[in-house]
């Protein structure tokens, strides 16, 4: 699915945290989304997953304009998101996580009367996204509060996979992890590309950006100001494009910004 | 990191057990007390004194059963054992008045107690106020109310509908078995089922663990909080007829520190105060505990206070083990 956004606008009383932003998702594609603190980038993916409704502007879906009330409408156009805490209930199992908000009955006069869960049903299906996506875990019958950070984000992953998804919005699914982990939630950022899901990742860490991403979404003071190649610019121009050092022509070409720090002590 | 992980695991671990199965201390101790009253005291061992053991812990057993609820959505209900009084008073007082009838007394206690349920409810989740002090609160009004309702004296009940759950039983393998024992086991099998086979107690357990993620997967978090205080309300109601059942008196002074007696059950059972860990099963097990030690240790002798000590040596003892497995986790 390919999600285009345009002139996308939110102020919260005198801020304003989106500015007529434009956003692009190509199908099949992992679009990074980068910017400094306090960018909007948030406000920006909030706003794709239904969690903030925006002031102005339209979303489309694979063209079909759409405008979502909650987190739930998104979700039921396959619109999924892994937020940075996961969402996970620790002391659950990671079958139940995997279902938790949309557990399957048994069907037949068990599951309509005494609304009897599907139980072995949902450990087979969760198995099997696990295996699908290549997510080592011992048993599914663990829980998750005794499993490592990267394997929790896993878990979160297989859940954002496992539903017929459409696009997966990953927010900061790195930060938190170590060296090997991040390389392994990398890995299976890959793998859901690979089954056709496009993925949304927002991250602050450039060499993680600069390995899996195919485009880069540069925001700067609520707005997208340029669309990096990773394969044409460097991390460096990336960081100059944010900070708002460098300047992306028409053509796609760079230029320097003169005076781009404002001081504030300039009379002009 | 991963491989480290892998290798603690295989080494034996007596507090995976427990983190698997938080029943299965609580099972271990109820088997030791049995064993130890058995083989110390000559009376504990038999049919009768067994029986005695589960009558008396019907009604805390019951109302201990709508507490597991509560906290296992993180909350407490100080109000229970006042609430289920109340009800025994509105009950035999109905009835004891010629104005109703004893079914349609009983009903209208356990009504009560549902609309009391409901009460605390939406004042939890829609006013966001404690449990802790919604039903600290209710526990002193309802406590007064009943006495003000039947002005201090406690109400007979005549046999009927209201003292059937004690006064009938049936022969189950040579075992004579009260009406209220059977309905104690199937109203465990029904919550029990209830957690465990459908999503509604996922749901109560994801809200009493992460709320926030249980909201974010799309949970009705107001609505499941809701949903258990209402469903502990109908418990504590047919706790008061359990009650009616034990003594046919219904008194305003009865149960009085029966909302801590139930939260001890639960405690003792494996539940975690801290929500979403535990269950009914360690409760049942709980309550028989509780009611086994006042049993064996009031054949072997011993002063009633010191059976209290006791007891309070074991809720601290079930906290202490519930942390002590909780901090070995990685």
């Amino acid at each position: 699915m390919s999600i285009t956004a345009r002139g996308l606008s939110k102020r919260y009383g005198h801020v304003v945290a989106m500015d007529r932003t434009d956003f692009d998702l190509a199908d099949g594609e992992v679009l990074a989304v980068v910017g400094d603190n306090g960018a909007g980038k948030s406000t920006l993916i909030k706003t794709l997953s239904g969690a903030v409704i925006p002031d102005e502007g339209g979303i489309e879906l694979d063209g079909k304009p759409v405008r979502f009330r909650g987190p739930l409408e998104a979700r039921r156009h396959g619109i999924e998101t892994i937020y940075q805490d996961l969402a996970v209930a620790p002391a659950q199992d990671i079958a139940s996580n995997l279902y938790l908000g949309r557990e399957r009955r048994l069907a037949g006069w068990r599951g309509k009367l005494l609304r009897h869960l599907d139980r072995k049903g949902m450990r087979e299906h969760a198995q099997q996204v696990l295996d699908e996506l290549g997510i080592g875990i011992k048993s599914i019958s663990q829980t998750v509060e005794t499993l490592s950070g990267g394997q929790r984000q896993a878990v979160a992953v297989a859940r954002a996979a496992a539903f017929g998804t459409k696009v997966v919005i990953m927010d900061e699914p790195t930060a938190a992890l170590g060296v090997a982990e991040s390389a392994k939630v990398l890995e299976l950022i890959g793998r859901i590309r690979d089954r056709g899901i496009p993925v949304v990742l927002i991250s602050h860490n450039m060499p993680h950006v600069f390995e899996i991403a195919d485009r880069v979404h540069v925001h700067r003071l609520g707005k997208r100001v340029a669309i990096a190649d990773p394969g044409r610019h460097s991390m460096n121009e990336v960081v100059g494009l944010l900070t708002g050092a460098l300047r992306m022509n028409e053509e796609g070409t760079l230029s320097e910004v003169s005076g781009a720090v404002h001081t504030g002590l300039d009379p002009d | 990191m991963t491989a480290v992980t892998q290798d603690q695991a295989k080494r034996f671990d007596p507090g995976e057990i427990f983190r698997r199965s938080p029943v299965v201390g609580p099972l271990l101790a109820l088997v030791v007390a049995i064993v130890v009253f058995s083989v110390s005291t000559d009376t504990f061992l038999n049919l009768d004194n067994l029986s005695l053991v589960v009558e008396q812990s019907l009604v805390i057993g019951t109302l201990a059963l709508g507490q597991t609820l509560v906290i296992l959505t993180n909350g407490i209900d100080l109000s229970n054992a006042s609430n289920a009084v109340l009800a025994t008073l509105i009950m035999a007082m109905l009835v004891a008045s010629g104005a109703t009838s004893g079914w349609l007394g009983l009903v209208t206690g356990i009504v009560t107690s549902v609309v009391i349920g409901f009460l605390i409810g939406t004042l939890v989740t829609r006013a966001k106020l404690p449990p802790f002090i919604v039903t600290l609160g209710l526990f002193t009004i309802l406590t007064a109310l009943g006495r003000l309702f039947a002005s201090g004296q406690s109400v007979p009940v005549k046999g009927g509908v209201l003292a059937w759950l004690g006064t009938e039983s049936y022969l189950f393998g040579g075992i004579p078995v009260t009406y209220g024992m059977t309905l104690a086991l199937i109203m465990f099998i029904v919550v029990w089922y209830a957690l465990v086979r459908t999503s509604w107690g996922k749901h109560v357990y994801a809200v009493g663990n992460a709320p926030e993620a249980a909201r974010l997967t799309g949970i009705n978090v107001g609505r499941t909080v809701l949903s258990v205080y209402i469903v502990a309300g109908l418990i504590y109601g047919i706790a008061a007829w359990q009650a009616l059942g034990r003594v046919p008196n219904a008194d305003p002074n009865a149960f009085e520190t029966g909302n801590l007696e139930s939260i001890t059950a639960v405690v003792i059972g494996g539940t975690s105060l801290f929500g979403g860990r535990g269950g009914v099963t360690g409760t049942l097990v709980g309550a028989l505990i509780v009611a086994v030690l006042q049993s064996g240790l009031t054949q072997l002798g011993v002063d009633d206070l010191y059976q209290e000590v006791a007891i309070g040596v074991l809720v601290i003892a079930a906290v202490a083990v519930d942390r002590f497995a909780r901090r070995r986790q990685p």
